[in-house]
C-alpha cells in the first residue's frame, strides 16, 4: 500500500454491483470483456461459474454477486467480466457493469467505516469518496481465497 | 565487429555440429574403415573450427584444428582407427562440448586443453597409435590397410575369380614432392584400366581427382595379367614411389609382393579385356549412385517459442471469429458467402494443424546424446552395455523436452551402474555378457511414457527394506504392509543409497530423489518395477502440458465434454433393459465382461432437463486392465484438440484433467478417465 500513499492519485476501474460502486486498482485489471459463453466446471465452489476462452487462455470466472453473498440476478447487456490478475492467478469477475476509469486522490480513500452495507468487510481495503459517489475498494487477495 | 548478435546462432550450430560428430564417431567405432563417416566428422569439425575462429574462441578453434588433423590422417589412411584413438577423439569432443556450454552460459570458452592437444598431436604423428596396438600403421606404411568391400563388390570379385581372373589390391604411393598428383593418379588409372578393370579405389575417384589425399591411394583391380607386369607398368608412371600389390582371396587377401624400390622396367601394354570393358559403365553408375547417397538434411529455422505461443493464441482468436462467421453465414444463407466461409474454414483447419505441430519436438533431441553417454559409462565401469532406443520419434512439447534430459541421464547412469552386472557375473547367471538398457518412449492417453529398462540384477527387496529401516525412512509397521512397488519406490526417498560402494557415477544417495522431484515438478510420476535377477523398469509418466490429443466429443445434456481417444476402447448404444444391477452398481455385459456404468450426468452434476431416452449412449473407457462405461447423451465426434490447463486458480478439479477450446470458441472440459476408474 505504500505505493498508493506515495502517489497523489490512484487509478481505479469502477464497476457496479446492484446499487453500489466498487473499484479495483487499474494495475490489477487486464481487460474488461463482454459476457461470453461460460463453460461450467463441475465440482467447484458455487461462486465459480466456470471457465471462458479468453483469447486462447482458459480463464476461471467468479460471480462477484454470489462471492459476496448478494442476490442472484439474470445477466443482461450491461453485464461485464473484469479480468483481474494477482500473483500469476488470472480470474474473471462477473459484475453488473463497468464503465469508468477514475483517478482517486489518495487522501480521499478512508479506512472502511465500522458498518458498511451488506458486504462483509473482509473484502474491503478502504472507501473512497468522490463528489457524491462512494467507491468501495476491493482486495483481490481476499476474493481469490 | 560486434559478435553478440551471432552468438546464439553460433552456440546452436556448434551444438548441432558436436552432436553430429558424436553420432558419427559412434558409427565410426562400429565401422572403423568407413571413410565416408570420417569425412562427415571432418566436415563438422571443420565448420566448427571456422566458426569458433571467427567468433574469437581460440581454444576452441585450436583444439578443433588438432582434431581435424587427426581426422585428416584417418581419412587419408595414415593412421587407422583404434580404441585408444577413439577415446582421445571422444574426450576432445567432450572438451569442445564443455567449452561451448561455457560460452552458452556466458563464459569466455577458455579451457586448459594442453593435455588433450598433446595426445592428439601424438596420434597425428603416429606415435600413440603405434605405441598402443597398431603395428600395421607405421608412418611409412603407405597402404597397410586392406579395403572394405560391400556385398556387391564381393560378388564381382568372386565371379571374376570363377572366370579365371585375379583380384588385386594395388597400393600406390606418390613421391612427397609430386606436384600434379591428380595427373599422376589419372596416369596410374589409365595403366591399370588397360590391364584389367578397376572396381574400387580408396579414396574414391572423385576425391582423387580433387587431390584430396596425401600420397597414397589404393585401387582394386580385376585382371588376368601377372602381378609382376602390373607392378612394373604402374611403376613406369613417373613420380610413383611404391607400388604394393596384394591379392584378394575370398574375403581375405594375401600379400604376394612387398614394396620394391624404384625399378622401372620396360613393359608392353597388352590389349584390354573386352568383355570387362563392357561391364564398366554399369559399375560406374553404381558407384556414382553410392557416392550420391548423402543423408537428407532438413532445412530449418529457429523461432523463439514465445512467438509460437503468441501465434497460437492469435490463431485461436481467429478460430472464434471463424465460428461466428460460420453461424452468420448459415443465417444469411447467401451462397457466395457460404462458399467463402467454407473455404476459409478449411484453410484455417490446415493452419491450425500446422501451428499445433510446430511446438512439438521429437524426444530424439534428448535421446541422441545418450548413445555416447552409455558408451562412456560402459568404458568407465568396465561393463558391456548396449543401449536400445525405441520411439525416439515420439513427440513432446518443447517445454517438457527441456526439463527431462537430466533426470534421464541420472536414470541411465543408475541402470548402468547398479542395474547391469559385470560381464563375468552376467555369464555366471547365464545371461549374455553384454547388458541391455532399453530406452522407450511412447504416447498413451494424456501422457507420454518414457521407460528405462535394464536386464541387470534387479532390486533386492530385503536389502532395500533393511536399509530403509536402518535409515529410519519407514517404520517396521509401515514396512509390513508395503507392496513390492512401494518398496522399490523407497530407493527414491531422499537420503537413501543401496550401493555398497559409492561410485563416482551414481549412488551418492542424492540422485534418485532429485529425479523424482524433478519429474513430479513437471506434473509427472515415476514408478519402478523390478524382478530380482532379471532387471528393472523405471517408468516415467509425463503429462502433455501443452499438447495435441485426439478426443471424442460427447454431449451431456447441454454441456460438451472431451474424452481422450486413447482411453476409449469403443462406443456402444445399449437398451435400458440390458442394464443390470449388481449391488448398487449398474453394469452392462460388454463382450462377455461385466462393465460398471458411470453416469457423467451424475458425476458432473449436470443440470437435468431432457426426458430420458430408451437407450444409453456409452463410451467404454479403460485404465490399464479395468474398464468402465461412461453414460453420455450423445456422441459428437472425434477431434484433435489442444490440451489446456484450467489455470492456477482451479487446480485439482475432480475427474477433469484440463480444458480445450473448441472450433466455436467455447471451452470444453477434458474428462480424466484415470480418476474415474479406481
Amino acid at each position: 500500500m505504500s505505493e498508493i500513499h506515495a502517489s497523489t492519485t490512484v487509478k481505479v476501474i469502477a464497476f457496479q454491483l446492484i446499487d453500489k460502486e466498487y473499484a479495483l486498482p487499474v494495475h490489477q485489471v487486464y481487460s474488461i470483456e463482454k459476457l461470453m459463453h461460460i463453460t461450467r466446471v463441475p465440482g467447484t465452489v458455487s461462486f465459480v461459474k466456470g471457465v471462458i476462452n479468453l483469447r486462447g487462455v482458459v480463464t476461471p470466472i467468479i460471480d462477484l454477486r454470489s462471492r459476496f453473498g448478494l442476490s442472484d440476478e439474470q445477466y443482461d447487456d450491461s453485464t461485464r467480466i473484469i479480468i483481474a490478475a494477482l500473483d500469476n492467478i488470472e480470474v474473471g469477475l462477473i459484475v453488473d457493469g463497468a464503465n469508468d476509469v477514475l483517478d482517486i486522490p489518495v487522501d480521499a480513500i478512508e479506512p472502511q467505516p465500522e458498518v458498511v452495507g451488506s458486504l462483509g468487510d473482509e473484502y474491503i481495503t478502504g472507501v473512497a469518496k468522490l463528489d457524491k459517489r462512494l467507491l468501495i475498494m476491493l482486495s483481490l487477495q481476499k476474493i481469490f481465497k | 565487429m560486434d559478435m553478440n548478435q551471432y552468438l546464439e546462432i553460433f552456440i546452436d550450430e556448434s551444438k548441432e555440429h558436436l552432436q553430429a560428430m558424436n553420432e558419427h564417431l559412434l558409427q565410426l567405432e562400429k565401422e572403423p574403415n568407413n571413410i565416408t563417416i570420417v569425412n562427415e566428422i571432418f566436415r563438422s569439425a571443420h565448420t566448427l573450427k571456422g566458426m569458433s575462429a571467427t567468433m574469437g574462441y581460440e581454444d576452441l578453434a585450436n583444439l578443433t584444428h588438432k582434431l581435424e588433423n587427426v581426422l585428416d590422417a584417418i581419412r587419408n589412411q595414415q593412421i587407422s582407427v583404434t580404441l585408444a584413438i577413439m577415446d582421445t577423439v571422444f574426450s576432445s569432443v567432450d572438451d569442445l562440448e564443455a567449452m561451448v556450454e561455457d560460452i552458452a552460459a556466458g563464459g569466455d570458452g577458455k579451457r586448459d586443453v594442453a593435455a588433450i592437444v598433446q595426445k592428439l598431436l601424438l596420434i597425428e604423428q603416429g606415435e600413440a597409435a603405434a605405441a598402443i596396438d597398431v603395428p600395421e600403421a607405421p608412418a611409412d606404411a603407405a597402404a597397410g590397410n586392406s579395403l572394405q568391400y560391400d556385398e556387391f563388390e564381393w560378388t564381382v570379385i568372386d565371379q571374376s575369380k570363377e572366370q579365371g581372373f585375379t583380384c588385386l589390391e594395388v597400393a600406390v604411393s606418390l613421391r612427397a614432392d609430386c606436384v600434379l598428383k591428380a595427373a599422376r593418379v589419372f596416369m596410374v588409372f589409365k595403366v591399370l584400366e588397360k590391364c584389367g578393370e578397376v572396381i574400387k579405389s580408396v579414396p574414391s575417384s572423385d576425391q582423387l581427382e580433387e587431390e584430396k589425399f596425401d600420397e597414397t591411394f589404393t585401387v582394386t583391380l580385376i585382371t588376368q595379367e601377372p602381378v609382376e607386369d602390373i607392378q612394373a607398368k604402374t611403376k613406369k608412371v613417373s613420380e610413383v614411389e611404391h607400388v604394393r600389390i596384394t591379392e584378394i582371396v575370398s574375403g581375405t587377401q594375401e600379400e604376394i609382393k612387398t614394396p620394391v624400390q624404384r625399378a622401372v622396367p620396360e613393359a608392353k601394354q597388352t590389349n584390354p579385356v573386352l568383355e570387362k570393358e563392357t561391364i564398366q559403365p554399369a559399375e560406374e553408375e553404381k558407384r556414382a549412385a553410392k557416392s550420391s547417397k548423402q543423408p537428407v538434411s532438413n532445412k530449418t529455422i529457429r523461432v523463439n517459442i514465445e512467438r509460437l505461443d503468441i501465434l497460437m493464441n492469435l490463431f485461436e482468436e481467429l478460430v472464434i471469429d471463424r465460428g461466428r462467421l460460420e453461424s452468420i453465414s448459415a443465417e444469411l444463407n447467401h451462397s457466395e458467402l457460404n462458399e467463402t466461409v467454407e473455404h476459409m474454414s478449411r484453410i484455417s483447419g490446415d493452419l491450425q494443424n500446422i501451428i499445433l505441430n510446430m511446438r512439438m519436438v521429437p524426444v530424439e533431441t534428448v535421446f541422441n546424446r545418450f548413445p555416447k553417454l552409455v558408451r562412456q559409462l560402459s568404458r568407465d565401469l568396465n561393463k558391456q552395455i548396449n543401449l536400445e532406443i525405441i520411439g525416439a520419434e515420439t513427440e513432446l512439447d518443447r517445454t517438457v523436452i527441456d526439463e527431462i534430459g537430466d533426470p534421464l541421464v541420472h536414470l541411465l547412469r543408475n541402470a548402468g551402474d547398479h542395474g547391469i552386472e559385470m560381464p563375468e557375473a552376467r555369464l555366471a547367471k547365464g545371461k549374455p555378457a553384454e547388458g541391455t538398457i532399453k530406452l522407450k518412449a511412447y504416447h498413451s492417453g494424456n501422457h507420454v511414457f518414457i521407460e528405462i529398462e535394464d536386464d541387470g540384477a534387479g532390486i533386492n527387496k530385503e536389502r532395500v527394506l533393511k536399509k530403509a529401516l536402518d535409515k529410519g525412512i519407514v517404520t517396521e509397521e509401515q514396512a509390513l504392509g508395503m507392496t513390492d512397488r512401494q518398496i522399490f519406490e523407497l530407493i527414491m526417498a531422499s537420503g537413501f543409497s543401496t550401493a555398497e560402494v559409492i561410485s563416482d557415477l551414481s549412488g551418492r544417495g542424492v540422485g534418485l530423489d532429485v529425479v523424482k522431484t524433478t519429474i513430479e515438478s513437471l506434473g509427472g510420476s515415476i514408478t519402478i518395477d523390478s524382478v530380482e535377477g532379471s532387471g528393472s523398469v523405471f517408468s516415467i509418466q509425463l503429462p502433455l502440458t501443452l499438447s495435441i490429443i485426439s478426443v471424442m466429443l460427447v454431449e451431456v445434456e447441454k454441456e460438451k465434454y472431451a474424452i481422450p481417444l486413447s482411453s476409449i476402447i469403443e462406443t456402444a448404444i445399449v437398451k435400458k433393459e440390458e442394464v443390470l444391477n449388481a449391488h448398487n452398481q449398474q453394469v452392462i455385459d460388454f463382450r462377455g465382461k461385466v462393465v460398471p456404468l458411470l453416469f457423467l450426468e451424475d458425476i458432473f452434476s449436470v443440470p437435468h432437463q431432457e426426458e430420458d431416452d430408451r437407450f444409453y449412449s456409452i463410451v467404454i473407457v479403460r485404465k490399464g486392465e479395468k474398464m468402465a462405461g461412461l453414460v453420455v447423451d450423445s456422441f459428437i465426434g472425434q477431434q484433435e484438440v489442444v490440451l489446456k490447463s484450467l489455470g492456477n486458480y482451479l487446480s485439482n478439479v475432480f475427474a477433469i484433467s484440463g480444458a480445450t477450446i473448441l472450433g466455436d470458441g467455447q471451452v470444453a472440459l477434458i474428462v480424466d478417465c484415470n480418476a474415474l476408474i479406481k
